[in-house]
């Protein structure tokens, strides 16, 4: 198990899974699906220090340090359908590995799921700004 | 002009496909095979050959710089230069092209006149009038001002409909009132503003009047004198014409009395160490080497506007407008924001459960560019208690059947998001 669970393993792994689609709509409604399984952020913890800037819509992502496991646990949130996928993704792919493997994950597999053209590009969706506050809440976690 | 329903058909003397065919970016296909329909229009229109291709030629053939050379390029990029701000005196009807002040774009003619007029008109006490549907860029250089001087912003509410609450107009025109700054068309909701009769109550009392002409310059005939405003500004590249480069309209007394906005070249009458004398306006507001290719092809855009039998563009314009703010509103679980009977070009909506965000990407993907946000107006969008709002904007350009293809492409959105 532990060798196959790595941020890049898990990152191939949804990679595979887009692919089994072959047209947009479809990775779309699979996109937005993921969005449900979110590890959800309660409403009362929807602060502005869980608050992710420079997004379109309202994004919130809490990081969360277990001492025991020494990995970090994620919950998120969003108005909006497409962006509540996008973290859902994300979180899928960081969620219980160490501070050190958030920090330093690589992202690059975004553009092989067949949504780049849109995702990677655009600045309003807040992906890069949810990267960032995960890695950078993940750096202060590091030893 | 209200908006009608009356049939493309009625509107024959204006041919929107030749006028569309004159757009290279309108024919080109988005994300495989699927044609684009262009809907962002209030945010920055397409250019026609005749605007591209003059800005080409000053490349070309004209290229040097502009009121120094006595060279013949120089020269004839001087010609070419000043021949452009006839042009556009002539599309707003300024009483002289001196009158016609090249800037960036509406922005900065914005905080050209507060930090130059305003600085002047505005002081300790008094208050500066804005309307509650106003754009950033004619809110901010204004609290920028009130916050330098020690005055006040009071701000004229919008009814729910998106209409300026003119009956209202006399608890905030007051005698402390030193300046008024008002959008001539709402980018957000489409409406017109009765401008002209804002601009009498404020002359009755002698305050100044700043009309942001951004979204009108586009859309509507706009005659500066008979508005009788002190000044109006807007943007060459809402208007078919280049970015970068803006239009300052001012009175002739104003002009001639505000100090200068920046030091530089070209904008001096003589200098010394111990003493710099200005030049006259237009000059006076242009320091620097100006951005020459923008303001030719800008002058081209008015020539472009000036060429077309405006009456037919308009009704065809309404007619567009009407039609899609009708296929819009059938569809289930929709709102429109701005209702205003006075309406151009903004369709302006949202869906009771789909965030905008998520209807602009699955409509970009489907071909249709829309914009979602706030449009720069997070004034007026909490006013109407929102997050943001899609706002399809169109031009001369667009057709019922882009108007077709939104209303297809909302249809859409709404089985797989709502």
């Amino acid at each position: 198990m532990s060798t196959s669970n790595t941020v890049s393993d898990r990152a191939q792994k949804i990679v595979d899974e887009f692919s089994l689609f072959s047209d947009w709509m479809n990775r779309y409604q699979y996109l937005i699906e993921m969005g449900d399984d979110i590890p959800l952020l309660p409403e009362d913890m929807k602060s502005e220090e869980y608050y992710v800037h420079g997004c379109q819509s309202d994004v919130w992502i809490r990081v969360e340090y277990d001492e025991d496991e020494q990995v970090l646990h994620f919950q998120g949130d969003s108005n909006a359908k497409i962006t509540k996928g996008l973290a859902a993704l994300i979180i899928r792919v960081v969620d219980e590995q160490p501070p050190e493997a958030v920090a330093e994950a690589s992202f690059d597999f975004l553009d092989d799921i067949g949504l780049h053209e849109h995702l990677s590009s655009q600045r309003n969706n807040g992906l890069e700004a949810m990267i960032d506050q995960m890695k950078k809440r993940a750096q202060a976690f590091r030893n | 002009m209200p908006a009608t329903t009356q049939p493309t058909s009625d509107t024959t003397s204006f041919d929107v496909e030749a006028f569309r065919a004159q757009f290279p970016a309108l024919q080109q296909e988005v994300y495989e095979d699927t044609p684009l329909v262009y809907l962002d229009n209030a945010a920055t229109s397409q250019k026609p050959d005749a605007v591209i291709e003059r800005a080409e030629r000053y490349y070309r053939r004209e290229n040097s710089n502009v009121h120094r050379g006595v060279h013949r390029l120089s020269q004839d990029a001087t010609e070419a230069y000043e021949s452009a701000r006839k042009s556009i005196a002539r599309f707003i009807n300024a009483p002289a092209p001196e009158q016609v002040i090249y800037t960036k774009g509406t922005t900065e003619g914005l905080n050209l006149v507060a930090n130059t007029f305003g600085q002047k008109r505005v002081g300790a006490g008094d208050e500066i009038l804005l309307t509650e549907m106003e754009h950033h860029s004619n809110i901010v250089p204004w609290q920028m001002l009130a916050e330098q001087v020690g005055a006040e912003i009071r701000v004229l509410p919008v009814t729910d409909r998106g209409v300026l609450q003119m009956d209202r107009l006399a608890e905030y025109l007051t005698e402390d009132t030193a300046l008024v700054a008002v959008t001539h068309v709402s980018n957000t909701l489409g409406t017109i503003n009765p401008v002209k009769d804002l601009i009498d109550a404020a002359h009755a009392v002698d305050v100044p009047v700043v009309v942001d002409g951004a979204q009108s310059a586009p859309h509507l005939p706009v005659d500066v004198q008979a508005l009788d405003a002190d000044f109006f500004v807007f943007s060459g590249h809402k208007m078919f014409g280049p970015t970068g480069i803006g239009i300052l309209y001012g009175k002739r007394e104003h002009l001639e009395a505000m100090p200068p906005y920046q030091g530089g070249g070209d904008m001096i009458d003589r200098v010394s160490f111990d003493e710099t004398t200005y030049d006259a306006p237009p000059h006076k507001f242009e320091a620097g080497t100006p951005h020459i290719e923008g303001a030719i092809g800008l002058g081209a855009a008015a020539e472009f506007i000036m060429d077309l039998e405006w009456s037919a563009v308009q009704a065809h314009e309404d007619d567009v407008l009407a039609y899609a703010t009708e296929q819009v509103r059938a569809i289930d679980g929709i709102r429109l924001i701005g209702t205003a009977p006075e309406k151009t070009s903004v369709l302006s909506f949202v869906f009771e459960d789909i965030h905008p965000y998520d209807a602009g990407t699955f409509l970009d993907r489907l071909g249709i560019a829309v914009r979602t946000g706030h449009h720069c107006t997070q004034p007026l969008l909490k006013r109407y208690g929102l997050p943001g709002t899609i706002r399809a904007s169109f031009a001369a350009y667009n057709t019922r059947a882009d108007a077709n293809r939104l209303a297809e492409g909302l249809h859409r959105t709404r089985e797989m998001l709502g």
